[in-house]
């Protein structure tokens, strides 16, 4: 049953002590803010705003494109300079609406679909969809799709996933800390939506802290529990969690609530709990800007949207020149060419670091030793994937449960001869799935 | 654009280990066994040791810079082959024997099939093999000035008796590398504390040897005949340094299980009606072949499949 923990997995250096011990921060954007109109997964949302429209603060300036879609929201007042293509995290080209800000911060009226003691589930989904909460782990699904399952009855879980294994990242910890309320009513809000459901709190045992605040927290709750899950990466890994919370094992082709639950992450919570009683849309995030050639590694209150070179600024800048600047954590973030990038509802982190392992080390031949195989949390054999991959054998890489992979890049990580195995195994996936849509 | 960065695929740490330092732990794990070697069997195990690994290490840079391939020397890989040849060889051979068994098992057995990672067989013990096969006279010569000329093995194959005691410290005959059970036992412990080499191979391989041998050694399980079993010849040396071969073992967990099972197998049938007292080199050479077999037929069942998945999913 539910050990808390899985197997495989790796224990990387954490660089944590860089920015946990700091408060968030909240900045203001000084230049232009940008909102790319995908970020999240599904379709893209449509602009409803002009180039020269005056917005402000809080106002929906794209809707939702589809069922599987969110809208945006303007975060701060001013104009709309361009509605054009810009380049994302991910080095993908995107139509994003770009306001100048007036530096005036003129708010909307935000007030709740209606007082929270009357809302129904529907109504709880509605807002969150209308706010356009979305995954702000990384994944970026539709929140309101995840709590709109065929059976919300099956639904036995909530998971609040607290453990944070990526590497270096500290935003979710600071959130925990210091607005531990806020969190918890968000996943109350979220049980409250499923009629059998119970609310999990799942924290990796190095944030003890944490820990003793939640357990503290929901002393009295009945349906709300804190599950202490073992600290090793990717222990936040939507199947992963849901095995060591539960003992339950998805695959790559199931749903968390064909399992019965349902994982959100901890800045998802929040918004929800905004959405839901404030009616406040999705405006800002928290941000680590961390690693160790940033001047003052600590987290921010973002307003999405905002330049990283400016959060990088308010850092300090750089200590050293970095060899390597990654949006997101360093196992699972995308590496940046340039800075000139956007925040957006899923960047959790900007990392810098002065040394880049990867372009250090040439992949040299594969000795068989099996420590790929040994940390792999899907139980693949990533050798061989990659191997199969190598020699174009997609029957081979299919049979031995390529698909299954969950890119958490714990065998490149891993491997003696450096061999370039998630990427590999990546590349193939993507080719696969492609071939899917046709 | 002016600053444009190094970008590549996550992840974008790596773990410190690499392929060199792990040959490089291998090397520092045989080296009690080699120094007791040296001082049980004197100068001339050194200078077999010597001639072996330098043999290989010759052998591998000689073919590469022939073929015009990359220089991986440095990975240490054929100093583990080197030393671990030398190690089972007797201090008695004439000098070409390392230099010879050094350029079949890098070239032979390594290099033609496309050098580290992809020989089908143990490379040392390839070259024992060969010369084993070749020059049986030569590599089956145990006499030395301090002990009787028999391996324990030996003794216990002819009924003479064997002195337990003497197996556990090393001083019998045998083979420079196979004599001392405890300083194999220290650099397994070294190899185990820093997580090269796993428990699976090496103790599924002893544990079904000393099965097999209770059941159809004819001594039944008796502990003195069983340790002297153990103890007595390359068992030991075999099961923890080179059964567990990175490149020739499988890489499936359940595979490893069959693998080690398969060796205690082969051990016992060669040892026991075999013409020769000892038979380890043999049973992993032959086990190594079986490995792709092994490994085709292991694939775990990925996290989340249920057992029947691949069946069901035909029927659909």
């Amino acid at each position: 049953m539910a050990r808390g923990t899985f197997e495989g997995g790796i224990h990387p250096y954490e660089g944590k002590e860089l920015s946990k011990d700091k408060p968030i921060k909240s900045v203001l954007p000084k230049g232009d803010l940008v909102y790319p109109l995908s970020q999240h997964i599904g379709a893209p949302a449509k602009a409803i705003v002009a180039v020269g429209d005056k917005v402000l603060t809080g106002q929906k300036i794209a809707e939702a494109g589809g069922f599987v879609s969110a809208p945006i929201y303007a975060t701060v007042s001013g104009t709309v300079k361009a509605i054009e293509k810009r380049r994302l995290a991910t080095g993908a080209m995107c139509e994003s609406i770009i306001v100048e800000n007036d530096g005036l911060y003129e708010e909307v009226e935000f007030k709740p679909l209606k007082p929270y003691d009357e809302m129904t589930a529907e109504d709880k989904i509605a807002a969150v969809r209308e706010a356009g909460v979305v995954g702000m782990g990384g994944a970026g699904f539709p929140t309101a799709v995840k709590f709109a399952p065929k059976e919300p009855d099956k639904i036995d879980y909530v998971i609040a996933n607290c453990s944070e294994c990526e590497p270096y990242l500290t935003s979710d910890y600071r959130r925990m800390i210091e607005e531990p309320e806020l969190l918890l009513e968000g996943l109350k809000i979220a049980v409250s939506i499923f009629p059998n459901a119970r609310g999990i709190l799942a924290i990796e045992d190095n944030k003890p802290d944490a820990i003793a605040k939640f357990k503290e927290l929901t002393k009295n709750e009945d349906k709300i529990s804190v599950k202490v899950v073992k600290t090793k990466y990717p222990e936040g890994a939507e199947r992963m969690l849901i095995y060591a919370c539960t003992g339950r094992e998805i695959n790559s082709s199931m749903l968390p609530a064909d399992a019965g639950c349902i994982v959100d992450n901890v800045d998802t919570l929040c918004a929800v709990c905004r959405a839901v009683k404030e009616g406040r849309p999705l405006m800002e995030r928290i941000v680590t800007i961390t690693g160790d050639a940033v001047v003052d590694p600590r987290n921010y209150k973002v307003r999405i949207g905002t330049n990283y070179r400016e959060l990088l600024d308010d850092a300090g800048g750089f200590v050293k020149e970095p060899a390597k600047i990654i949006s997101g954590g360093p196992m699972m973030g995308f590496a940046l060419f340039d800075l000139d990038v956007p925040t957006t509802k899923t960047a959790s982190a900007l990392t810098c670091l002065t040394k880049d392992a990867v372009s250090e080390m040439e992949p040299t031949a594969c000795i068989n030793c099996a420590r790929c195989v040994e940390v792999c949390p899907e139980r693949l054999i990533p050798k061989n994937l990659a191997d199969a991959v190598e020699h174009n054998n997609e029957k081979a890489f299919l049979d031995m449960y390529g698909m299954e992979c969950c890119e958490c890049g714990c065998c490149s990580y891993i491997c003696p001869a450096r061999r370039q195995l998630t990427q590999l195994i990546k590349g193939m996936r993507k080719i696969q799935l492609g071939k899917r849509k046709k | 654009m002016s600053d444009m960065r190094r970008v590549s695929s996550n992840p974008h740490v790596r773990a410190k280990e690499t392929t060199s330092n792990i040959m490089m732990w291998v090397v520092i794990a045989l080296l009690p066994t080699a120094g007791f070697g040296i001082y049980n069997f004197g100068v001339d195990a050194l200078i077999i040791l010597l001639l072996s690994v330098a043999s290989c290490v010759l052998s591998e840079f000689i073919y590469e810079k022939a073929m015009h391939k990359p220089i991986t020397v440095g990975d240490f890989s054929a100093v583990v082959t080197g030393l671990l040849l030398g190690l089972n060889l007797p201090s008695t051979v004439p000098f070409w024997i390392p230099i010879l068994g050094g350029i079949f098992a890098i070239i032979m057995v390594k290099q033609l099939f496309g050098g580290l990672g992809q020989n089908f067989m143990n490379p040392a013990l390839g070259g024992r093999c060969f010369l084993v096969i070749s020059f049986p006279a030569i590599m089956t010569n145990f006499i030395t000035d301090a002990y009787t000329g028999a391996t324990p093995l030996a003794n216990l194959k002819n009924g003479v008796e064997v002195n337990v005691m003497d197996m556990l410290i090393g001083r019998t005959a045998g083979t420079i590398g196979e004599t001392s059970m405890i300083c194999i036992a220290i650099g397994a412990m070294i190899l185990f504390a820093l997580g090269i080499i796993d428990y699976v191979i090496p103790f599924t391989y002893i544990i079904s040897f000393v099965i097999f041998v209770g059941l159809f050694g004819g001594h039944g399980f008796n502990w003195t005949y069983i340790s002297a079993h153990l103890a007595g010849g390359g068992l030991m040396l075999g099961a923890f340094f080179m059964a567990t071969d990175y490149v020739t073992c499988p890489i499936t967990p359940r595979g490893r299980f069959i693998y080690g099972l398969i060796l205690g197998l082969l051990t016992g049938i060669f040892r026991i009606f075999g013409a020769n007292a000892e038979g380890v080199s043999f049973a992993i050479v032959i086990a190594n072949l079986l490995v792709p077999l092994i490994e085709k037929y292991t694939i775990p069942r990925a996290f989340g499949i249920k057992r029947n998945a691949k069946k069901e999913a035909k029927k659909a």
